[in-house]
C-alpha cells in the first residue's frame, strides 16, 4: 500500500534559518491578508448609500448584491412550487396586525371603496367589492412569513389574482413585468414581478377567517401573496398598475430587499 | 537544526482564516436580523432562565432596529461562507485530508480519554496523529454544522422554492429555530476552541498559519506504554 493512504505527518530537518524564513513569509502574508480583508471590510461598511430611486437606503455593494440574488433565485421560481398549505383548523383565530401604514386616512369609507385598475392603453378601470365577489372564490390556510421573522397560519378568501386578470381581459397588463399596488392615500405601495403576482397562490383577499377583512386587516381588499414577506401584501388595495419598470415600493425604499420572494 | 513536522496544508490554512471573519460576519448580521422577532429564551417549567439576549446586551452592540441592513449583509456573506466551505470540504476528500480528520471507531472511546486527560484526571493522552479523538469529532462536528446553517438557512431564505428542504427541516418556524441554535453551538465551540488553542501554546497555534510545527526532541523511551494502551 502507498505510503499516502496511510498519512503520517512528514518530518524534516530544517535550520534554524529555514525556519525563520518560512514562518516570516507565512506571518507576512497573514498579517497583510488581514490587513487587506480588514480594509475590504471598512470599505464596505463604510460605503455610501445608493442614490435614492425606486430603492433606497440600502448601502451600494449590498444593493447589487440583493438585486443579483434575485436575478439568480427567480430561476427557481414555478408556478409548481406552492407554498405548503394546512388544514383550516389549524388556521390562528386571532390574526396579527403588524402595520396599519397606508390605513390612517380616518375619512376613508369601505363602502364607497372601488378598485382602480390602470390599464395599457392609459384608461382606468373601475371594480366594486359587489363585482369582485361574484368571481370564483378561493380560499388558503397557510404560514404567513414576516420579513421579521415570525409567521403565523392564517386562513384567507378571495379571487385569484389570476382569475381576476383573465376575467377581466388584462392579458395584456399581465404580460408586462410588474405590478404596482397602492392604498387609497398613497401612504403604502409595492412592486411585484408579473411571476410571482400570477402565482396561482395569489389573492386579492376579501376574508379573513370566514369573515369580511375587519378595518385592521385592510377592508375591503388587500393582497395575500404567499410568495412573498409580509410587506409585500398590501391591504386596503386602492389601485392596481402595470408596467416594465419597477414600480415604487414603500419597503425597499428603507432598504430591503425589493424582491422579497419566498 | 530542527526537526519540523509538516501539519497543516496551505488551503486548509486558507479556509480557516476565511471563514473565521465570514462566520463571525454571519452571526453578526444574523443578530440584526434575529433582533426583530427575537422570541427565543431557555424556560423551563415557566421559568425564564436566559432571554436571547438582554436589552442591554443588544445596545451594547448596536444590534437594534438595523433589520435591513442585517439581512443584506447576511445575503451577501452566505456566498463567501458557502464557497470557502465548499472548497475545504473538496479539498479535504481528494486531498486524502479526510482520514486525519473524520473520526473512526476508535474515536468515540479515545475522545472520552482525551477529555479526562484535559480535565488532568488523566495523565496519559491516547495515540494521535494529526488529530487526537475529541478533535476529530469536534471538528467534524462543525462541518456538519456549517452544512446545517446552509440547509437551514436556505429553508428561511426560500421555504416555497425550496420547499423540500423546509419540509426535511421540519417546517419554516422550526427551521428558524434550529438555524439560531446552530449559532449558538458556533459561539460554544469558539470558546472552548480558544481555550484549547491558548492551552496548546504557541507551537500549535503557528502551525496554522506557518503550517508546521517544531517536534520536540525529548527522549522517546523515557514513556512507558500500559498493556491497555498499546497500539494494536
Amino acid at each position: 500500500m502507498k505510503n499516502r493512504f496511510n498519512k503520517q505527518p512528514a518530518e524534516k530537518i530544517l535550520s534554524q534559518k529555514q525556519i525563520n524564513r518560512r514562518n516570516f513569509i507565512a506571518f507576512t502574508g497573514f498579517i497583510g491578508l488581514n490587513a487587506l480583508a480588514y480594509g475590504g471590510w471598512r470599505w464596505l461598511y463604510k460605503s455610501p448609500e445608493e442614490t435614492s430611486g425606486v430603492t433606497a437606503g440600502a448601502r451600494k455593494p449590498l444593493r447589487r448584491a440583493l438585486n443579483q440574488n434575485e436575478l439568480l433565485l427567480r430561476k427557481t421560481f414555478s408556478n409548481d412550487h406552492l407554498v405548503k398549505t394546512y388544514p383550516v383548523s389549524m388556521a390562528d383565530p386571532n390574526v396579527r396586525v403588524n402595520s396599519e401604514i397606508g390605513m390612517e386616512d380616518p375619512g376613508f369609507d369601505a363602502k364607497t371603496w372601488s378598485l382602480t385598475i390602470h390599464k395599457k392603453d392609459g384608461s382606468k378601470l373601475q371594480v366594486s367589492l359587489h363585482d369582485i365577489l361574484a368571481l370564483p372564490k378561493t380560499e388558503i390556510v397557510y404560514d404567513f412569513k414576516c420579513v421579521e421573522g415570525w409567521d403565523q397560519i392564517s386562513h384567507w378568501g378571495g379571487v385569484k389574482f389570476s382569475d381576476f386578470i383573465s376575467h377581466y381581459n388584462l392579458q395584456e397588463e399581465a404580460a408586462l413585468q410588474y405590478v404596482g399596488m397602492a392604498t387609497p392615500d398613497k401612504a403604502y405601495y409595492v412592486g411585484l414581478d408579473m411571476p410571482s403576482a400570477m402565482h396561482p397562490q395569489t389573492l386579492l383577499a376579501y376574508e379573513v377567517n370566514g369573515k369580511p377583512l375587519p378595518m385592521r386587516h385592510g377592508q375591503p381588499l388587500r393582497l395575500i401573496i404567499p410568495v412573498k414577506y409580509g410587506i409585500k401584501n398590501l391591504k386596503r388595495i386602492g389601485t392596481i398598475s402595470f408596467s416594465d419598470e419597477r414600480p415604487p415600493d414603500y419597503w425597499a425604499e428603507q432598504g430591503y430587499d425589493y424582491y422579497s420572494g419566498l | 537544526m530542527k526537526k519540523i513536522k509538516e501539519k497543516h496544508p496551505l488551503a486548509i490554512r486558507w479556509a480557516h482564516w476565511v471563514n473565521f471573519p465570514v462566520l463571525m460576519i454571519m452571526i453578526w448580521s444574523g443578530m440584526l436580523i434575529y433582533w426583530a422577532n427575537d422570541v427565543y429564551s431557555i424556560t423551563l417549567f415557566g421559568h425564564t432562565y436566559f432571554k436571547f439576549f438582554p436589552e442591554s446586551f443588544n445596545k451594547f452592540l448596536d444590534i437594534p432596529f438595523r433589520l435591513a441592513e442585517g439581512m443584506a449583509f447576511h445575503f451577501l456573506f452566505m456566498w463567501f461562507f458557502a464557497i470557502n466551505g465548499v472548497l475545504y470540504v473538496l479539498y479535504t476528500a481528494i486531498s486524502g485530508e479526510w482520514r486525519q480528520l473524520l473520526p473512526n471507531r476508535h474515536s468515540f472511546k479515545e475522545a472520552w480519554l482525551v477529555v479526562l486527560h484535559d480535565l488532568h484526571i488523566r495523565k496519559m493522552l491516547p495515540p494521535q496523529n494529526k488529530y487526537n479523538a475529541a478533535q476529530r469529532i469536534a471538528y467534524t462536528s462543525i462541518i456538519l454544522m456549517g452544512f446545517g446553517s446552509l440547509f437551514t438557512g436556505l429553508a428561511i431564505y426560500k421555504p416555497v422554492q425550496f420547499y423540500w428542504i423546509t419540509w426535511l427541516c421540519g417546517g419554516y418556524h422550526l427551521a428558524r429555530i434550529e438555524h439560531f441554535i446552530l449559532t449558538i453551538g458556533y459561539v460554544l465551540f469558539f470558546l472552548i476552541h480558544i481555550i484549547q488553542v491558548i492551552i496548546a501554546g504557541w507551537n500549535n497555534f503557528r502551525s496554522v498559519i506557518s503550517g508546521f510545527e517544531i517536534v520536540k526532541e525529548q527522549p522517546i523511551n523515557n514513556i512507558k506504554i500500559s498493556e491497555d494502551e498499546k497500539p494494536v
